[in-house]
């Protein structure tokens, strides 16, 4: 461990030494300061944001188990950015509701480990790496689904994310284990040149695959996607979609278009087929939920089933879209987690009937939970467009038209039940509209912040240029 | 190496392991018996990287390192679900599955 290994290791260790600074807070700030905390986590973690943008070159470490790259390093600032969003939209929550209970630190040292396992998870370059990362990035999120341990749905939520994660965690973790008996390493650069088309590596490689398939959750395993989401407290709900899921996809593409290439042929079928029954399960259920949070959670899962389209590439074209959609997504689903968490904090009401007449009170969170809904389902000058966009030409690129024609039927069943929300808030009226209120500091800039990203990312096309070009690495 | 057990022998044990893990998951009614299947599918995972590292590769440690990991990344999501299971059962007085459910697909 020389200089040149701490510069390469520096966003893991930034992270470190927060979680560490945040511990000797908590004990040397006197109680009745505690609201401090927050502040001091907000900066501190902003400072780690705006460092992380300085370029890091291709290197490896510890033999090959951690390994980073400018796309490794690009996918974790996507993280920062986005983890600080979700902060400060969070962070009235905590200084209201936490730091009451003294739990205000706590939240900030789960989230903070949750995030370091996720970069450990997504530069790991073996099996052991990558299986403590994921275990390193679930755990901690348990514990902050089941945080209201006064209520009992948070509870219920715990125990099904927990139990559901365990099996997850165990079915992939004998995939490698058969994986490793076909090839005799764990190293993901040893194995490249070893994985051949038999019965056994198949069935290593599906095993290996449902257990990212609950994080991502895809269709068959998607069970528990609504009810955690709907139990657990709505900062969390929002870090389990966005911040989870995209690093999920991250590491599985990755792992996919590297190591698991000779399969590509046997991918191809499996995939196809997953990908259009979440797609349809996804927007079916997504009709009926009333609830705001079931009701994203069900987009997510459909968001997901699109995300597959670029996986089923294994071209330079799907690495580059896919990248370029998580990135997209996860500022439109934090805008719209955003809204629903800021009239849920101010009145309790989580009903999209509660919705109805909302532009006529609060024009400006209608406008950009508009946007948001607007990016999700892919409408034209706003992000989500392209993003659809480049995903559907990198699938049609490898000869898929139907998969492609699916595609699109399912955007036009998604933008059904989107529209339901916008029909609710500017055309329907209500005899109880919620009142007019004006949100605190933070969690009004952190809905500006997802807004500017939503139009930045929808009208900046070098960044999509500059994703592609460092997408090269993964597909050589 | 054990004499008279070839590594068939033993990837049948943890084949069955692995499928008596998944197959209690499914059945089991008690939130501490699922708690207690998906101990068995870490274990079965755990014995296999022993056996296939023992018998096939014997001239690295891989696999004998990732079932240390195992056992202890295993004790720790035990722990965490006991504490949850726990702040559950102070709520309703139950650990029975049927009892926790009030969210409905």
């Amino acid at each position: 461990m020389n200089l040149n290994s701490v510069i390469l290791m520096r966003q893991e260790i930034f992270l470190l030494a927060i979680l560490l600074l945040l511990i000797v807070g908590e004990i040397f700030i006197p109680n009745h300061k505690k609201r401090s905390m927050v502040h001091l986590a907000l900066l501190l973690f902003g400072i780690h944001t705006m460092v992380g943008f300085f370029a890091i070159e291709e290197a490896s470490l510890f033999g090959g188990m951690f390994r980073t790259n400018p796309l490794i390093h690009l996918f974790k600032n996507v993280l920062n950015v986005g983890v600080f969003i979700l902060l400060l939209q969070s962070a009235d929550w905590i200084q209201e509701k936490l730091v009451k209970d003294n739990k205000g630190t706590e939240f900030f040292m789960l989230m903070f480990s949750s995030l370091l396992g996720m970069y450990f998870m997504i530069s790991a370059g073996d099996f052991l790496m990558f299986f403590i990362g994921l275990e390193l990035s679930t755990l901690p999120v348990a514990a902050l689904v089941a945080w209201e341990t006064s209520k009992r749905i948070s509870s219920e939520a715990g125990v099904k994310f927990i139990l559901s994660a365990g099996l997850a965690s165990g079915v992939s973790l004998f995939g490698i284990s058969l994986l490793y008996a076909t090839t005799g390493s764990i190293y993901f650069d040893d194995i490249i040149g070893l994985v051949a088309s038999n019965n056994l590596t198949i069935l290593a490689s599906i095993l290996f695959f449902s257990g990212l398939a609950f994080k991502i959750s895809l269709v068959p395993f998607h069970f528990w996607t609504a009810d955690v989401y709907e139990g657990a407290p709505i900062s969390i709900a929002s870090y389990l979609s966005v911040i989870s899921k995209g690093s999920a996809v991250f590491i599985l593409m990755i792992l996919m278009f590297t190591v698991l290439k000779p399969l590509l042929h046997i991918w191809e079928h499996i995939i196809y087929g997953i990908a259009v029954a979440t797609m349809f399960i996804g927007n079916l259920f997504a009709i009926r939920q009333h609830n705001m949070k079931r009701f994203l959670a069900f987009s997510s899962i459909a968001q997901a089933g699109f995300i597959l389209l670029g996986l089923i590439t294994g071209t330079q074209l799907g690495t580059a879209t896919v990248v370029y959609f998580v990135l997209v997504y996860i500022f439109s689903n934090l805008a719209a987690f955003g809204v629903v968490q800021a009239i849920s904090l101010e009145t309790g009401k989580e009903k999209r009937d509660d919705y109805n007449g909302l532009y006529r009170t609060n024009p400006n969170l209608s406008l950009i939970m508009m946007l948001a809904l607007f990016s999700l389902a892919g409408i034209p000058p706003v992000a989500g467009f392209f993003g659809k966009f480049f995903l559907f030409t990198a699938a049609a690129s490898k000869g898929y038209y139907f998969l492609v024609f699916l595609s699109v039927v399912n955007v036009t069943i998604s933008l059904y039940y989107y529209l339901l929300i916008v029909r609710a808030m500017f055309i329907r009226k209500s005899n109880h509209p919620i009142p007019f209120f004006k949100s605190k500091i933070y969690m009004r800039l952190g809905l500006i912040a997802t807004v500017l990203g939503i139009l930045a990312l929808g009208l900046y096309s070098p960044l999509y240029d500059y994703i592609f070009d460092i997408s090269i690495i993964f597909n050589k | 190496m054990i004499s008279g057990i070839s590594i068939y022998e033993i990837f049948t044990l943890t084949s069955i392991l692995f499928f008596i893990g998944i197959y209690g998951f499914i059945t089991r009614k008690n939130l501490i018996s699922i708690l207690i299947s998906i101990e068995l599918l870490l274990n079965a995972s755990a014995v296999n990287f022993v056996i296939i590292n023992k018998y096939m590769y014997p001239d690295a440690l891989q696999g004998v390192y990732f079932s240390i990991f195992i056992i202890a990344v295993a004790a720790a999501e035990t722990a965490l679900a006991v504490a949850i299971i726990i702040n559950l059962y102070r709520q309703i007085s139950s650990v029975e599955a049927k009892d926790t459910e009030i969210m409905k697909y």
